[in-house]
């Protein structure tokens, strides 16, 4: 468990303000970056790796060390490759008057 | 300095730059940005956790993220664009799998050791991130083999829908008994967390394969939503604010961004889970008049030189035939006699919306000549060519006059509207939904068959002749 406490009743404040920060975020954006930005969204859930590592970190008994070394693997995974691919896509949108 | 304070300072600066980056990922502008920032953000997280206080295993995650870090990197750089979304599809779901790995090593924990300081609320979240992440993963890699063409066909069986519904109620019962087990002296049972797990991950599955091809974006990004969530709830259980706040922002973020895609291509996200496309009833569609009238490539580029203001529609054939780069050549050529060349993108012009954008940024269409159906409807009438490339459904007229056609209210295009329409076009066949076109049938409208990227070349040769 963390050294932080986060009750139950501030984790919903967290959910709630974060969850319109979300959507606040979103609402106002054009089509033409609808891949891009789903992309990006998608590299933000990769912080599951800090997650994962934690688990990992705390893991005993060869069960949970197999999964948490799994977990550690496909968090990487989405962390790396959300990364990479959003950034190749977005590196190519360029306005006419930035050539 | 306190390790405590430091450790958690940095996940706070890791969640203010998630938000930061996804804000500015939202313009065009400042996309680029955006995106380093985030990176930057995770960078700074991923370090943070290593100083985790009494952490184990250590060497074994270095060799998992390195592991995992470098099979993504490679396969990343790789891809090619038009293979882009199933491609997030397979890194979202690692994601949720992550999610549900890490709710795994906690519960068997509570299996080996007894509940410890857990709380009933931790397990519950425990149990409900478990699900969404189990199903998000499978789910997605269905979806990434659809995309892929490794799974051909939309399965479907009669009963499906409450087969389905079955093994969730089944499911929902194994993750109640997980909970109420874990309150008890006698501790969770290994069995029921195994089949938990196996069913979660079947319900997945069950999700993603009856999806037709078409409306396997909206699911991602369906998938993608709830992968943020279950990382939120997976957040919770370690007491980590960072991964419950971007988790959270990335929930709503992406339910909201699934209801717009869902929009874009009109069609309600109910209406995408649970029915395949084309399956409704339909009356006889209407009869077309007139005939289909062919153009040689010399009289079109003749036509567009001559032209003032051009309006380009690509659709997903283009970028098969991989015509985007000659179709850019063929722009710049015309900008260069002074005409006013545009394009106009469908929400559904590539595989999901924006993805047609992403492809002309490839070939280096700037995106300010870009425009989308709202703001360019209009100019059509204006337009001296419509030039339609490996478009067909959405450029169809049908969609806004014969109810009885399955593409009916549809929004398009107005290309029929334009003074000349030309359609490149390999042959006579119809399109995705196998509605007969009645643009290729009007007045002002003439086809150029041949491949995309031929055509496109050809009418550049000629231009540059004159």
């Amino acid at each position: 468990m963390s050294e932080v406490e986060i009750t139950g009743i501030v984790a919903l404040y967290i959910f709630m303000l974060a969850g319109f920060t979300g959507y606040e975020i979103i609402s106002k954006v054009p089509v033409i970056l609808h891949t891009p930005l789903m992309s990006g969204s998608n590299f933000v859930h990769g912080i599951v790796l800090v997650g994962a590592m934690i688990a990992l970190g705390h893991a005993e008994g060869f069960l949970e060390q197999t999964i948490g070394f799994l977990g550690v693997i496909l968090a990487a995974g989405n962390a790396v490759g959300g990364y990479v691919v959003t950034e190749r896509m977005l590196e190519m949108f360029k306005s006419s008057e930035g050539k | 300095m306190n390790a405590h304070l430091l450790i958690n300072s940095s996940y706070l600066l890791a969640a203010f730059l998630f938000i930061l980056g996804l804000k500015r990922m939202s313009s065009p502008k400042t996309a680029r940005s955006g995106i380093i920032w985030a990176g930057f953000g995770m960078g700074v997280a991923t370090i943070a956790a290593f100083f985790t206080p009494h952490l184990g295993n250590i060497p074994l995650i270095i060799i998992a993220v390195m592991l995992g870090s470098f099979a993504a990197f490679v396969s990343a750089k790789k891809v090619a664009m038009t293979d882009m979304p199933q491609m997030i599809a397979l890194y979202n779901g690692m994601g949720g799998g992550a999610a549900a790995a890490i709710a795994a090593v906690e519960l068997i924990r509570v299996t080996n050791h007894g509940i410890g300081d857990y709380t009933l609320t931790v397990i519950i979240l425990a149990v409900a991130g478990a699900l969404i992440g189990a199903i998000s993963l499978s789910g997605s890699v269905i979806a990434f083999a659809k995309l892929q063409g490794i799974i051909r066909t939309a399965w479907t069986f009669p009963m499906q829908q409450v087969f389905n519904l079955l093994i969730f109620l089944a499911t929902l019962v194994l993750g109640y008994l997980i909970v109420t087990q874990s309150q008890d002296p006698a501790g969770i049972s290994g069995m029921v967390l195994f089949a938990f797990f196996a069913l979660a991950l079947l319900f997945g599955i069950l999700v993603a394969i009856p999806i037709g091809g078409a409306d396997m974006p909206v699911i991602i990004s369906l998938f993608n939503a709830l992968t943020g969530l279950a990382v939120a709830f997976e957040g919770f259980v370690l007491g980590n604010a960072a991964m419950i706040i971007a988790g959270t922002v990335v929930g709503s973020a992406g339910t909201l961004l699934t209801q717009l895609m869902a929009k874009a291509m009109n069609r309600s996200l109910a209406n995408v889970l649970f029915s395949g496309f084309g399956s409704k009833e339909t009356g006889e569609a209407m009869d077309v008049d007139g005939s289909m009238k062919p153009i040689e490539a010399m009289d079109v580029s003749v036509m567009m030189a001559y032209a003032q203001n051009v309006i380009i529609v690509p659709g997903y054939g283009m970028a098969v035939a991989q015509a985007q780069h000659k179709v850019w050549e063929l722009t710049k050529l015309l900008q260069d006699k002074g005409v006013n060349v545009r394009f106009a993108i469908h929400p559904v012009a590539g595989r999901m919306p924006g993805h047609m954008n992403v492809l002309l940024a490839e070939a280096g269409v700037p995106y300010d000549i870009i425009a989308d159906l709202d703001e360019i409807n209009a100019d059509f009438q204006s337009a001296d060519v419509a030039l339609v490339i490996g478009a067909n459904d959405v450029v169809n007229p049908v969609a806004r006059i014969d109810p009885n056609s399955p593409i009916y209210g549809m929004p398009i295009l107005d290309a029929d509207k334009a003074k000349n329409v030309i359609v490149i076009k390999r042959g006579q066949g119809k399109g995705f939904s196998g509605v007969e076109n009645h643009l290729f049938y009007a007045d002002n409208t003439r086809m150029l068959y041949g491949d995309g990227q031929k055509m496109v070349a050809e009418l550049s040769q000629h231009i540059k002749e004159f």
